[in-house]
């Protein structure tokens, strides 16, 4: 084996599709959690996305209207999180996980009908020459999704830290009081955030269904959702170290397969796939050691919105 | 017309008890309706989901196989989240829990006999309430959400499994399949009626939330818990550690947890292998919430999500629905309850708006 | 979601339809009730598939003498049990449990009901009432290892493997072996990656393979996501348990199918006749469980003659992969010239031949 520039480009392409569909996961649950939701049911939106993307290109035959269906089912699939937790107050950890079985119940149900099938790969949009290049292939051998999701860093970045509208989304996550005493609305807010979530979780699902293995089948996901909310963690909450936690996790889950491929045995790869855990567990503890006041996590994280009235 | 909520001053005792049976009177509603649209046969489907696993008395030891681990866990995260101590990585503690009763039963070889089996439990609840140490004490020292913790380390549970099972505990017996050698037959849990699976720890199950029940409302550590869930301001000045509230209820969550891992795998499963995390600590935490956190409910609610986990199983044969819709209805039960929470903390008072009741008077 | 609605409503209306005749409660009672157990749901499109496709040939071919009901997820943990347990209250004659982490739960279940008889899959316990059996899948990757060996231009193959178990051993020393037959030179890397289903890993797997250099990968994970992968890197592969050239028309070689239909009509044909008894069946190629896939287009001719040859040489009993001289990853000779290994060797095999690269 040579380590010629080939090589490293290959194995960017393959960390570039491992990364994706968790960033995109992961940034919907960003700025869900900077609103001071906590949404576990990423991995269940994830899942309705998956097939309301796949089935939506199967009778349209058009990938980009998957996509935005995939959108539309994960937005809707959260909004029974939203309601159920911010319009009623339920604890929002219960109802996640109720909305992850529920996702994944769903999505099998629906699937059935879609098993057996595929659509064409939803992948680089660019003229075919673009990509033989091998340098060129790590700009432009890529399905629009990613690139969305590289736009959608920056965008979120953006948003929260350099907008008025972000700047009351974090507000509403810090201090729900201040922010309804101000007159913001806390629960009109919170709708938007997790509608978002959702919806990111969706088109993180789709990339699953339409651009890894264009196919459908039951629990694809194989628990990336879980990951995902490690990974908003290991960020700590923020949107460009998002980029570098998700594209880290890539490198990790890489590195595993290449080690084993390569016949090397350095650590059993249960130390491999535990790392990226481990890693966040410490990330955490080094950020809140750092700044114990300040702690990037939003202050309100999971906790509902009652204004005494 | 205008519907407003009014928080009650204390939570109405009537609603605790009506809207979980309502919930559950619903979902099955909704169950015939939708499995009809379906064209399966809702009634039947219904009826196997929620009632043929009460009728049938031989699948009551399924139904209490099922509920222990359930209960037994989600007794240790209804304290916990009394206290707004979120536990959610009881699946990781449940784990250890079974990995160090193996551990035990693995270095036992062949001996067995009532202390054994004592000092694998033992050791359970031991794994368990270590793993829970990591989030406590990161929580405590440092501030570190237990959420995110707690949930990381379930992870990391799994592949500590999938370590010992891959290579150090495998069963050289087992012809390199990743699981342990079986206990022996004196290392298991005591069947407690012969000819069935009610093993020991379906007893503890049903003992256990009478303990609680005590410990909850007799015992100083039980008013600090609700003390400190409640009014964390009045506990603060009422000189309750909230430090120590959180150790002591991860800890009882972790212990809790652990022991479940290790009745199961004593009881029950009697070998480790990679299927034995299937979901019970997180399954454990949607029965907390849906025995509203109180030992009893606990107890009946983790009854009622075995009946549905079994009757769902029955359904798929009987009437041939996809184990898909089970779920589904599982997530609906639970959306249902965990939304009439609200009836239980407030009153619905419709207030017909200004403009509607003129729009009455005149007639329109 | 309409669309969908309809199928359901013509599948359930069909299916009423067929059963309507046997609603005579006379009628009913002789016919044989069957369980399935199923790790995976069926529409896994691989080993539970699989399982599925062969109940749905066992009541096609026996449907006027047997009825079957199967229940799909069930966990490998205990809960397995009160699944098994059911099917038998409910008055299955025969029960089918369709995977290896199964194996002491229907030993448990089997104990209380003695005259329900059982057969578990992959599993090596048997019992008076329990009977076990497997398919010799490794001789069909011989095939396609020869087809392999043949095809590639690197000289390196890539195996896509879920746990060192002896089942997945045996595909991956097969496939080589057979490989290295044609291509003495040729190598095989093989990636464990700790699941049968997880297609994102699998697709993540598969393409490190390829980045090494690898040229055909073959699957022993239940997904096609390797060979959608393959698809979309223009290079070839293998289906694994199914047909699944509807997943990759170009990429797709060939496949091994798990055909478990004859087996299960036989083992239901002797419960009707009274003369099941327990055994351990292993079968292979000759017995019809495991089939080939349809060469590709792509499979120059004289490539398919050869591979031809492996099949006959399993159909007429003159062929054995596992027939020295046989050496092992660090060279030294396992299996000596002449010599085959017997089913028991290989049911416990442990270690990789000469030219694998793994880790494990």
């Amino acid at each position: 084996m040579q380590m010629t520039p080939e090589f490293f480009i290959l194995a960017i392409v393959t960390i570039v599709g491992i990364s994706t569909p968790i960033l995109l996961a992961a940034l919907g649950e960003l700025v869900v959690e900077k609103a001071g939701v906590l949404n576990l049911g990423v991995e269940g939106m994830m899942l309705v996305g998956a097939i309301a993307g796949f089935a939506t290109t199967v009778f349209t035959g058009n990938p980009w209207v998957g996509v935005l269906a995939a959108a539309a089912a994960g937005a809707t699939s959260s909004l029974i999180f939203g309601f159920l937790t911010l319009s009623l107050n339920s604890n929002q950890v219960a109802t996640g996980l109720a909305l992850t079985i529920f996702g994944t119940g769903v999505s099998s149900l629906i699937g059935t009908a879609f098993v057996g099938r595929i659509v064409p790969q939803f992948g680089s949009i660019f003229p075919p020459e673009l990509a033989r290049d091998p340098i060129l292939k790590v700009l432009f051998g890529y399905s629009p999704i990613v690139y969305f999701s590289i736009i959608m860093v920056v965008l979120v970045w953006w948003f929260l830290t350099s907008t008025r509208a972000g700047l009351i989304l974090r507000a509403v996550g810090e201090n729900d009081l201040s922010a309804h005493s101000i007159g913001y609305s806390v629960i009109g807010v919170r709708y938007l955030a997790v509608a978002f979530g959702g919806a990111m979780a969706g088109i993180g699902g789709a990339y699953f269904s339409l651009v890894i293995t264009p196919m459908w089948a039951e629990r694809m996901t194989a628990g990336r959702g879980w990951i995902a909310l490690a990974l908003v963690v290991f960020a700590s909450w923020r949107a460009p170290r998002l980029l570098v936690g998700a594209y880290f996790f890539g490198v990790l889950v890489y590195l595993e397969l290449f080690a084993k491929a390569s016949g090397l045995s350095i650590l059993p790869s249960q130390f491999w796939a535990a790392m990226p855990y481990l890693m966040t567990v410490v990330v955490l503890t080094l950020i809140s050691m750092r700044d114990r006041i300040g702690l990037n996590a939003p202050a309100c994280l999971g906790k509902p919105f009652l204004p005494a009235t | 017309m205008r519907i407003k909520l009014e928080k009650r001053p204390e939570p109405s005792r009537l609603m605790l008890v009506v809207t979980p049976i309502a919930s559950v009177l619903l979902t099955m509603a909704i169950g015939v309706v939708v499995f009809d649209l379906l064209g399966i046969d809702g009634f039947r489907a219904v009826v196997d989901i929620f009632i043929s696993p009460i009728l049938l008395s031989y699948k009551w030891q399924d139904v209490a196989v099922k509920a222990a681990p359930l209960i037994i866990i989600a007794l240790g995260l209804s304290v916990g989240n009394r206290a707004n101590v979120w536990n959610i990585g009881a699946e990781g503690q449940y784990i250890i829990g079974a990995v160090c009763a193996a551990g035990i039963g693995i270095a036992a070889g062949t001996t067995g006999g009532p202390l054994i089996i004592l000092v694998m439990l033992l050791a359970g609840m031991v794994g368990g309430t270590a793993w829970a140490t990591v989030p406590a004490a990161l929580k405590t020292r440092f501030g570190v959400n237990e959420i995110l913790t707690s949930l990381m380390l379930t992870y990391v549970a799994t592949q500590v499994l999938g370590y010992l099972l891959s290579g150090p505990w495998k069963n050289p017996e087992g012809r390199n399949f990743p699981a342990t050698a079986p206990l022996q037959p004196d290392q298991t849990l005591p069947i407690l009626f012969p000819g069935t699976t009610v093993h020991l720890g379906i007893a503890i199950a049903l003992v256990l939330p009478f303990a609680f029940w005590l410990l909850m409302s007799r015992s100083v550590f039980g008013y600090q818990i609700r003390v400190v869930g409640s009014a964390p301001n009045a506990a603060r000045h009422g000189g309750f550690d909230s430090n120590q509230t959180v150790w002591l209820s991860m800890l009882i969550g972790g212990c809790m947890a652990g022991l479940a891992g290790a009745l199961e795998f004593a009881g029950a499963l009697k070998a480790l292998n990679l299927g034995f995390p299937s979901g019970y600590g997180f399954t454990a935490i949607i029965v907390a919430f849906l025995g509203r956190l109180h030992p009893i409910g606990v107890l009946i609610a983790g009854i009622v999500l075995a009946i549905t986990y079994v009757g769902g199983q029955v359904a798929q044969t009987t009437v041939k629905i996809p184990n898909a819709t089970a779920g589904i209805f599982q997530a609906l039960m639970l959306f249902f309850i965990l939304a009439s929470d609200v009836l239980v903390r407030n009153r619905i008072r419709i207030i017909p708006s200004r403009k509607s009741a003129a729009a009455a008077v005149r007639g329109e | 979601m309409a669309i969908f609605n309809r199928r359901h409503f013509l599948a359930t209306a069909g299916a009423a339809a067929a059963a309507l005749p046997l609603v005579g409660p006379a009628l009913a009672q002789e016919k044989v009730k069957i369980g399935f157990v199923y790790l995976g749901p069926i529409g896994d499109f691989g080993w539970t598939w699989a399982h599925n496709k062969g109940r749905e040939a066992l009541e096609a071919a026996l449907g006027d003498k047997v009825e079957t009901v199967y229940v799909e997820n069930v966990a490998e943990d205990a809960s397995a049990i009160p699944v098994i347990r059911d099917l038998a209250q409910q008055g299955c004659k025969l029960i089918f449990t369709t995977s290896y982490g199964y194996m002491d739960q229907t030993i448990e279940v089997a104990k209380e009901f003695p005259d329900v008889k059982f057969e578990h899959c992959t599993g090596f316990k048997l019992a008076d009432n329990v009977s076990v059996y497997n398919s010799r899948f490794h001789e069909g990757r011989a095939v396609l290892g020869t087809i392999s060996g043949m095809m590639t231009k690197t000289g390196t193959l890539g195996y896509l493997g879920s746990y060192k178990v002896p089942e997945v051993v045996l595909g991956v020393n097969s496939f080589l072996l057979a490989a290295q037959k044609k291509n003495p030179d040729a190598t095989l890397k093989v990636v464990f990656i700790d699941s049968w289903f997880d297609p994102p890993k699998e697709a993540a797997a598969t393409e490190t393979l390829l980045n090494l250099g690898a040229d055909i990968v073959t699957t022993h994970t239940d997904s096609p996501a390797a060979l959608q992968i393959l698809e979309q890197r223009g290079l070839y592969g293998f289906g694994q348990g199914a047909d699944m050239s509807a997943f990759a028309p170009n990429a797709h070689l060939s496949a091994i199918e798990d055909i478990w239909g004859p087996y299960y009509i036989l083992r239901a044909q002797a419960i009707i006749d009274g003369t099941w008894t327990s055994s351990n069946t292993w079968d292979g190629m000759v017995d019809g469980t495991v089939v080939v896939s349809p060469y590709n287009a792509a499979v120059p001719a004289d490539v398919a003659a050869e591979a031809d040859k492996i099949k006959a040489g399993y159909m007429d009993g003159t062929f054995d992969i596992f027939t020295g001289p046989i050496y092992d990853q660090d060279g030294n000779l396992k299996v000596e010239e002449g010599k085959t290994l017997t089913l028991e060797e290989l049911a416990v095999m442990d270690w990789f031949v000469k030219g694998v690269e793994s880790a494990a």
